[in-house]
Order: C-alpha cells, then sequence, then structure tokens
C-alpha cells in the first residue's frame, strides 16, 4: 500500500478512536487502560514476521524476545479485563 | 507448513467459530497453492518489496487486518456499558486471534515450533501475572505492561532494521528506503521512551520509588536537547548510507530509553494518573509507527485506537485538576509540600475528633451517605469493610451513594474497579458532576482516604496551588466524616484542609479499614 493510502487510514482510525473512546463510560477507564494495553500489542504481528523470516541469526531471536513479551501482554492483558470487568455488577433483585 | 498446530495457538474459546472458519479459508488458499506461493515469493523478493510498504499486497491480508482492526474497535466501544463490556472485551480477543493466524499463515514459517514456545511462554508469564494481580495494584500492573509494549516495540523496530528483508523494505539498491526509516526510527523511540518512563512509573507506583519527583538541574534544557538530538538522529539516520547507519540507530535507541526516564523522574506521586494515561498513549503511537513500517493496518489502527484513547484519558485527568498538560510534564508538583502548606499554622486550629461509636450513632440516624473514597482507601485495603458497611446502613434503611472524582486514586477508574471488586453496584456510584449537587439534601458525607478533592479552598483560594480543580461540595452536608490516618498529613497537592476544621466536620482518625470495621462493629451491635 502506498503511503497516502496508510496515512488516510491512520487518520481515520484517530478520529473513530476519539469518538469511540470519549462515548467509554468513566467508570470503567481502567478495564479501558487494560485493554488497549493488550490490543496494542497487536506489534505482536512485526515480532511474529521477524521470528518466522529473519532466518537465523540476531534479527531471528530479536523478534522471539518480542513475541515472548507480546504475548505476555495481549495474554495479561485480556484476562485482567475480563476478571475487572466480571466484578461490575447491576443490583440484583434479592 | 502445519496449519493445525495454528489452531491451538492463542484464541479464545468465544472466537473459535470464528477462528476455525478463518482457518478453513486459509487452508483452502493452500490448496490453490497459488495465492501461497505468490506471497512467498512476494515476501522474499526484493524485487517485489521495492514498493516499499510492506507485505499487504494479496487483498484478502489486507482484509483480514482491517477486520481485525474493526474488531478492536467493536472491543472499545463495548466499554460505553458494564453491560456490553465483557462483550468487547471478546471482540478484542478475537481480532487478536485473527491478526495473529493471519501474520502466521501468510508468512513461510521456519520455526514454528519456537514461535509457538515463545507465544507459550510469554501467555503463561501473562495469565499468571493476571489472575494473582491485587485490584489495587492495578496502576503499576498497567504501567508494568506498558512498558512492555515500548520493549516489543523496540525489538520489532530493531528486527525490521537487522533484517529488512522479512519486512520488504528493501529498496532496489540493497539499502532500507527512506520512509521506512523515518518510521522505523519514530517506533524505535517512542517504544524505548515508552518503556523506560513506564518502568520509572512502575516504580513509583509500586513503592519501590519514592514518590516524590527529583528535579534535576536545567532538566527542561536537557530532555528538549535530548529530544532535538534524537529528530536529529532520525534525519541523519534516514538519510544515511546502507553501511553508516548503525551507530546512528544504536544512539538514537540509547538516547530514547535515557529520555523517557528523565521525562517522568520529576512527575510526583499526584500526577500519576495522567503520567500512566500519557504513557498509555505512547504506547499505542509506538505500535502505530511500527504499522506505518510495516504497512500493516489491524497495527495502524489500533495504535491510533490506543493513542487517542490514552490522550483523552490525559486530558479528562488534567482537566480534573485543572492544571495544563505541559506543566504535568514539566514535573516538579508537589515538591514543596513541607514549605507552601504554612504547617505552623495549621496545627494550632482546633478541630473535633470523634469514635467510631460517634459515626456509627449519627450514620444510623441519617436517612442519605454520601461516601467519597480516595487513594487512602486502597492503601488501606477498606472497600471490603465499606461494603458490608453500606449493606449495615441499607439494612436500617439509610440510602448509601458512592462519589467519585476523576482523580481520585492512581489511575483513570481505579476507585470504581476497587468498588467493583467489593462488590458495590455500579448504579451507586457516581461521577462528580452527576452528584455534586445532592450534598445539600445529604445527611452525612463520608470522606474515606481522600483529600484534595474536597478541599474549598480549589474554589475560593486563588493562591492554591489546586485552585480551579473541581472537588466536592462538602462543606454543604449536614455532617461530615472524615477518615484519616493523623492530622499530620496533608494531601499529595501539600494543602491545608478548611473541611478539617468545619463545626460541622468529625476527625476520624485511624487506618480507614480499622475504623470502617470499628463502624461497622457498632452499627450491627
Amino acid at each position: 500500500m502506498d503511503f497516502i493510502s496508510i496515512l488516510s487510514i491512520f487518520v481515520m482510525a484517530c478520529f473513530v478512536g476519539y469518538y469511540v473512546v470519549w462515548s467509554v463510560t468513566p467508570a470503567l477507564h481502567t478495564p479501558l487502560m487494560a485493554v488497549t494495553n493488550a490490543i496494542s500489542s497487536v506489534i505482536i504481528v512485526g515480532a511474529l514476521i521477524a521470528a518466522a523470516e529473519a532466518g537465523e541469526g540476531l534479527a531471528k531471536w530479536v523478534g522471539l524476545g518480542a513475541v515472548v513479551l507480546a504475548s505476555i501482554n495481549i495474554f495479561g492483558g485480556f484476562a485482567v479485563t475480563e476478571r475487572m470487568l466480571a466484578m461490575y455488577k447491576k443490583k440484583e433483585k434479592k | 507448513m502445519r496449519f493445525h498446530s495454528l489452531l491451538r495457538s492463542p484464541g479464545p474459546r468465544s472466537g473459535a467459530g470464528l477462528i476455525r472458519d478463518l482457518a478453513k479459508l486459509a487452508r483452502l488458499r493452500i490448496k490453490s497453492g497459488l495465492t501461497v506461493v505468490g506471497l512467498a515469493v512476494l515476501a522474499s523478493s526484493p524485487a517485489h518489496a521495492a514498493t516499499g510498504e510492506g507485505l499487504a499486497v494479496n487483498p484478502w491480508v489486507a482484509l483480514a487486518y482491517l477486520v481485525a482492526g474493526v474488531f478492536f474497535i467493536l472491543a472499545l466501544r463495548g466499554l460505553s456499558s458494564p453491560e456490553t463490556s465483557r462483550k468487547g472485551n471478546r471482540y478484542g480477543m478475537v481480532g487478536m486471534a485473527i491478526a495473529v493466524i493471519t501474520t502466521l499463515v501468510t508468512h513461510q514459517i521456519a520455526n514454528i515450533i519456537e514461535i509457538g514456545v515463545a507465544i507459550l511462554i510469554g501467555g503463561m508469564i501473562g495469565v499468571t501475572i493476571a489472575r494473582r494481580i491485587a485490584m489495587t495494584a492495578m496502576p503499576e500492573l498497567v504501567a508494568g505492561f506498558h512498558s512492555l509494549v515500548g520493549l516489543a516495540a523496540v525489538l520489532v523496530g530493531w528486527a525490521a532494521y537487522l533484517s529488512p528483508a522479512a519486512f520488504g523494505l528493501l529498496d532496489a539498491d540493497g539499502g532500507i528506503n527512506s520512509v521506512s526509516k523515518i518510521e522505523m526510527a519514530l517506533g524505535i523511540a517512542i517504544g524505548a521512551i515508552t518503556f523506560s518512563g513506564s518502568v520509572i512509573a512502575f516504580a513509583k507506583l509500586s513503592g519501590r520509588m519514592r514518590g516524590a519527583p527529583i528535579l534535576l538541574p536545567a532538566r527542561h534544557v536537557i530532555n528538549l536537547g535530548t529530544l532535538a538530538t534524537i529528530l536529529v538522529l532520525t534525519a541523519l539516520f534516514a538519510m544515511a548510507a546502507p553501511g553508516a547507519t548503525m551507530p546512528l540507530i544504536v544512539g538514537l535507541t540509547v538516547l530514547a530509553f535515557v529520555i523517557g526516564f528523565l521525562l517522568i523522574i520529576p512527575i510526583g506521586g499526584a500526577d500519576m494518573p495522567v503520567v500512566v494515561s500519557m504513557l498509555n498513549s505512547y504506547s499505542g503511537w509506538a505500535a502505530a509507527a511500527m504499522g506505518f513500517t510495516l504497512g500493516n493496518t489491524a497495527m495502524i489502527i489500533t495504535g491510533a485506537l490506543v493513542g487517542a484513547s490514552g490522550a483523552i484519558l490525559s486530558y479528562i485527568m488534567c482537566r480534573a485538576m485543572n492544571r495544563q498538560f505541559l506543566a504535568v510534564i514539566a514535573g516538579g508538583f508537589g515538591a514543596d509540600a513541607g514549605g507552601a502548606g504554612g504547617g505552623e499554622a495549621r496545627e494550632q486550629r482546633p478541630y473535633k475528633q470523634g469514635s467510631a461509636d460517634d459515626a456509627a450513632f449519627m450514620l444510623k440516624q441519617a436517612e442519605k451517605v454520601i461516601v467519597i473514597p480516595g487513594y487512602g482507601m486502597a492503601v488501606a485495603q477498606a472497600q471490603h469493610a465499606l461494603r458490608e458497611m453500606t449493606d449495615l446502613l441499607e439494612e436500617q434503611g439509610v440510602e448509601v451513594k458512592f462519589a467519585i472524582h476523576p482523580v481520585a486514586g492512581r489511575m483513570p477508574g481505579h476507585m470504581n474497579v476497587l468498588l467493583a471488586e467489593a462488590s458495590v453496584d455500579y448504579d451507586k456510584v457516581f461521577e462528580l458532576e452527576d452528584i455534586n449537587s445532592e450534598f445539600a439534601q445529604c445527611d452525612v458525607a463520608f470522606i474515606i482516604g481522600a483529600n484534595d478533592v474536597v478541599n474549598p479552598a480549589a474554589k475560593s483560594d486563588k493562591s492554591s496551588p489546586i485552585y480551579g480543580m473541581p472537588v466536592f461540595d462538602v462543606d454543604k452536608a449536614r455532617q461530615v466524616f472524615f477518615i484519616k490516618r493523623s492530622m499530620g498529613g496533608v494531601g499529595y497537592a501539600g494543602v491545608d484542609n478548611d473541611v478539617f476544621y468545619m463545626d460541622q466536620t468529625m476527625m476520624l482518625l485511624a487506618d480507614a479499614k480499622k475504623m470502617v470495621e470499628e463502624i461497622n462493629k457498632a452499627l450491627d451491635g
């Protein structure tokens, strides 16, 4: 893809992010941070490419290191968000 | 290629159907053969990759990444209410699974076992941390996770630098093209700043490092100088001949680590909510920069979402403290706590001290109680005792509501999570602007571990460092209970609080958890 198409996607995504995040209820701001943390680890895509295609040598190990770090974040981030969200309860009718 | 093993790679059970479909799609294309071979050629051949912006040439692959990006948008969208939030989180997991699986099936994977092991190790560490972490430790956990994203971005940037062919970044002369080099350098720099900044934030939040600002002389000059040097190095790196790039990128990486460290050490504990949000934003921009390098829409969309999210949270936090973002980043707030507070005048003023029994008696008589929790409640782990108190009071027919200031605690939404952990219903928990008018009709304002957020000086005293910050109007309540460890300490802003000395205020000086437990005993008896 050429630079301008990519830039367009980026700019549009910034606007989408702006409106979506303002609609997040303040009570869920901590889960918001945890889940944004998890999804920003989509950087694992780059790490996987490096680990898969870089052949032998330093780049592969650097890539594998990044895979480990990003996986900690992905699994940890989603799991902790899930744990937090499970705690938000409405009044149960007794 | 062993695609069956891919099915076992990270995927939430709820998204299994979708993943299976995607895998089927992948297998179909493998049967047709051509596509995959074509992709492999594209991936490894510099001639084709010379378009410069990565591998996403196959429209199906690009589409899959786009779908992943849309799932991430839905994940954030789900957080608009607690009812939809868990579904949102699942969308996030599905999006991630799509991104990971798409990457794996579209690349020639020589070492799937090593990759599987890496994911397994990371996944086990991540899940273990997520299960064990105490809810009160959430701010440092988030800071810690940010540091990992930052470091991962640095590593991915370096991997792309060391092995540009794998990412299709080579231009006709066998060097990396300049645009990719700029994106790469920015990704590495932002990632490194995120990493070292988050490590400091983590150390401060977890008490491994003192929360007080550490002020270097001429720090603004040093910081701006370092930032400028990083930009210059980025430009030089982009223009350098293939053989001469190594020292530039090494220097750039090291300086970015240093500046992240320097930027966060002068910022005090009270401003940590802003710092954590800001680092959240940085981790997003780092991911977006790497997305530009790889031409990957999932990374770009996510990066923009996360970047925007962190920026908005920083803005909300600053607004809630009536402070300029730049002033927070410049740091130093709360450094002169001893001097500015006017210590000698403060100690002289009379205040009323009460016991748990007094408090329990008056709470029973009340019709409406508003509880204002703050960081002190988190430190004392008093949320469960507080919930018990709420239950006991409700049995007596007292209406109890919770009022949360946006900057209560050490990160956005910190108090809400703790109350949720203690199973306080979220429809009893209100934000500042929604509940502030109710103090005039409430019998008791019950302040537990909060201080600056109820300080009337923010409304009246122009010389106060917190002047202009929106605060709770507790002075309008008929009765104020103020749980505080001792009269000695002041809030993070280091200012005295007139609420202590009001006629209707009763100070309950004790550890927050012990005090609430004693009140509960008295209420029960």
